[in-house]
C-alpha cells in the first residue's frame, strides 16, 4: 500500500511549521511505511515515553527537535524521567549522567508537554475520551488508555511517541482501526474464586498468564467483577505488557468497548455482512489454578529466601487510593528495610499531605516522583532480595537492579518490611 | 567458484547492507531491561541468549515484546557501536526500528532491518556468515 498525503502533512514534510516538525514527518512518514499504513490520522493527544536517561542519543534527539523550532501540536503528557526533580539524592547518579538526564527532561518540556512525568498519565487528568485518536507510548500507558479508557493508539515507542505530538499525526493502523480492536480470544475466569478475583494480588499474577497465553492477541475477559477497580485493571496491563505485547484487552461489562462479550468479539464488524462474512468463531481459553501457580511463581526470582533487603511498590506509579491504602497499613509502625513508594508529583499533590505523606515518611518510607527504582539508581545496593507487589518491577527488576524479587500483596510486604522477613499468604492462591 | 546462497528475501523497513554471523534469539525480546546499551549483551537473566553478544551479528529475532524504550536502547547501541550489523525480524516491530530511522536523521551510521519469514533462518546454525544487500535479498557467504 502506498503512504497517500494530505496537503498540510505534505506541507509539514516540507518544511512548513520548521524544521523539527520536518524532522518529525519524516520519522512518522517512515514509520507508516514500514506499518504499511495508506494514511496518516489526526491525533488528539499524546504521552511521551522519551524522558528517560539511556544513553547521549536520546538528549540528542530531543535537543534537535528543541532547536528546530518543534512545539508539541496536541496535549501531551510526559513519562518519567531519570532523576526525582522534587527529591534531589534520591537518585544515585554520576554528575554526568544527572546533568545529560536532567537536559533530556528539560527538552521534552521546552516542546511544551506537561511536566507530569508519570507512567501514568491517566491519574492526572490525561484522559482521553473512547474513542479518541491518540498516540501514546509507555507499555502500561498504552494498555490503559486503549483497555480502561477505550481510546485508540496503537504502540508508540521512544521517538515516534514525540513525532507524533509535534505532527499531530501517526500512522492509520493496527489499534486505531475498529476491526482491529476485535476480541479473538475469550479469557473465561469463571472458574477463578471470587474470592482472589476480590484480591489486588490477583491482577499482576492475571496479566502475566494473559501476556504468557495470549502474546499479541486481544482477549475479551469473561467473569470478572463488575466491581473491578481501575488500579486492578491497571495492574493486570502493565503485566500483560511485561509479559507479552498486550495492547488492549476487553473486560465484559467493565471496559467501555465490552458491554458484553458479544460487544468485544464483533467490535467494528459490518452488521450487514451474512453469516458467512461475519466474525472468525474466538478461541476460548480458562486460567486453571496450576497455571496461575505458574505466573505467579513466575514473577518470584528469589526463591527460599527468607529475609528481605528492601521493597518497592509503585508500578504503574501509584494512585491516590492506593498510597492511602499503603498509609494505612503502616500508620504508627515502622520498616525495617528500605522501601520506595513510586508515584506522580501529580498524584502526591493532591492526597492528603497530614494523613497520608507525612504518615508514610514517619513510617520510613521513600515517596520517589518523576521516576523509579527500576529505571535509574535508587536501590541501595547492586544485588539482594526486592519485594514488590508490582509484576512490572519483578519482571523487569532482576535484569535492571541486580535485585531478585519476590512477589507479593501490598499486604505482604508491609509484613515483610516490617519484619525483615518474607511474609506472604499462600491461602489466597488454594483453589 | 563457490557462490553466495540466497536465503531469503526480505521486506527492508530500513534499507541498507550489513554482514556479520547470525544470532537467533529463539525467544522474543525487549530490547529495553533485555539488551545491556553499553556491552549489546543480552541481560536479561530468563532469557535463553543470556549472556550472548548482539554487537555486529545479524540479529534474528522470532518478535520483539514490552517496553516502548526499545526504540532507544536501539539508538544507543548504533551510537556506542554495539549494535547488530543487521536485524531480521520474524515480525515487524515499528518500535525497534524506528530506533535505526532515528540514527539515521541524527546521521549515524544506519543498519538494515528486515522483515523475514523466521523459517528462513530457523534451519541455519548461528555464526552462519550472512550478508544483508540493499534489495532486501540476504545470502549466505560462502
Amino acid at each position: 500500500m502506498t503512504l497517500q498525503l494530505d496537503a498540510a502533512e505534505r506541507d509539514l514534510l516540507g518544511g512548513a511549521a520548521g524544521e523539527a516538525a520536518a524532522m518529525a514527518m519524516r520519522v512518522v512518514v517512515s514509520a507508516a511505511e514500514m506499518l504499511g499504513a495508506g494514511r496518516l490520522v489526526e491525533i488528539s493527544s499524546s504521552h511521551i515515553d522519551g524522558c528517560l536517561y539511556h544513553g547521549d542519543g536520546g538528549v540528542e534527539f530531543a535537543e534537535r527537535l528543541v532547536k528546530g523550532g518543534g512545539r508539541v501540536a496536541v496535549p501531551t503528557t510526559l513519562n518519567v524521567g531519570a532523576l526525582d526533580l522534587l527529591h534531589p539524592g534520591v537518585v544515585r547518579s554520576d554528575a554526568r549522567s544527572t546533568e545529560m538526564a536532567r537536559r533530556q527532561m528539560d527538552a521534552y518540556v521546552a516542546l511544551g508537554a506537561r511536566p507530569t512525568f508519570t507512567c501514568a498519565p491517566y491519574q492526572v487528568g490525561h484522559e482521553p475520551a473512547p474513542g479518541e485518536q491518540v498516540a501514546w507510548g509507555e507499555s502500561n500507558a498504552i494498555a490503559f488508555v486503549n483497555s480502561v479508557l477505550g481510546a485508540r493508539t496503537e504502540r508508540y515507542g521512544d521517538f515516534l511517541d514525540a513525532c507524533c505530538a509535534l505532527t499531530a499525526r501517526a500512522p492509520l493502523h493496527g489499534l486505531h482501526l475498529e476491526d482491529h480492536r476485535r476480541a479473538t480470544v475469550v479469557v473465561d475466569v469463571s472458574e477463578v474464586p471470587g474470592a482472589l478475583k476480590s484480591r489486588d494480588v490477583f491482577y499482576p499474577v492475571l496479566g502475566t498468564w494473559l501476556g504468557l497465553a495470549v502474546g499479541e492477541e486481544i482477549a475479551v475477559f469473561d467473569g470478572l467483577p463488575r466491581t473491578t477497580t481501575r488500579d486492578q485493571l491497571k495492574a493486570l496491563g502493565a503485566a500483560a505488557a511485561s509479559s507479552g505485547a498486550v495492547a488492549l484487552f476487553h473486560v465484559a461489562g467493565v471496559t467501555p468497548e465490552a458491554a458484553t462479550v458479544e460487544a468485544a468479539l464483533t467490535l467494528g464488524s459490518d452488521p450487514s455482512a451474512t453469516a458467512a462474512d461475519a466474525v472468525l468463531p474466538a478461541r476460548r481459553v480458562a486460567p486453571t489454578a496450576r497455571s496461575l501457580r505458574a505466573a505467579l511463581d513466575r514473577l518470584s526470582t528469589a526463591t527460599d529466601v527468607e529475609e528481605i533487603d528492601a521493597v518497592a511498590v509503585g508500578s504503574p506509579h501509584a494512585s491516590a487510593d492506593e498510597l492511602a491504602r499503603l498509609a494505612a497499613l503502616v500508620r504508627g509502625r515502622r520498616v525495617s528495610v528500605p522501601f520506595y513508594v513510586c508515584t506522580a508529583r501529580g498524584v502526591l499533590e493532591r492526597v492528603d499531605e497530614a494523613g497520608v505523606a507525612s504518615t508514610l515518611r514517619e513510617a520510613g518510607i521513600e515517596i520517589v516522583v518523576d521516576t523509579c527504582v527500576v529505571v535509574t539508581p535508587i536501590l541501595p545496593a547492586s544485588r539482594g532480595v526486592l519485594m514488590t507487589d508490582s509484576g512490572k518491577f519483578a519482571h523487569y527488576g532482576p535484569s535492571n537492579t541486580g535485585y531478585d524479587v519476590v512477589y507479593g500483596s501490598l499486604e505482604d510486604c508491609v509484613a515483610s518490611a516490617l519484619s525483615g522477613r518474607v511474609v506472604r499468604d499462600e491461602e489466597v492462591w488454594r483453589w | 567458484m563457490v557462490r553466495d546462497r540466497l536465503v531469503a528475501r526480505g521486506r527492508a523497513l530500513v534499507a541498507g547492507a550489513g554482514e556479520g554471523p547470525l544470532l537467533r534469539l529463539t525467544h522474543p525480546i525487549s530490547f529495553w531491561g533485555g539488551i545491556d546499551p553499553a556491552s549489546g549483551r543480552v541481560m536479561d537473566p530468563r532469557h535463553p541468549q543470556h549472556g550472548a553478544s548482539i554487537a555486529k551479528t545479524v540479529l534474528a529475532l522470532p518478535s520483539a515484546v514490552g517496553s516502548s524504550s526499545s526504540s532507544a536502547i536501539a539508538l544507543e547501541l548504533l551510537r556506542g557501536g554495539r549494535a547488530p550489523a543487521a536485524i531480521l525480524m520474524g515480525r515487524v516491530d515499528a518500535i525497534l526500528a524506528l530506533g535505526v530511522v532515528v540514527a539515521r536523521e541524527l546521521g549515524y551510521e544506519p543498519i538494515p532491518v528486515l522483515e523475514v519469514s523466521p523459517e528462513a533462518w530457523a534451519d541455519l546454525d548461528d555464526g552462519t556468515v550472512l550478508r544483508v544487500a540493499e534489495t532486501g535479498d540476504v545470502h549466505r557467504v560462502a
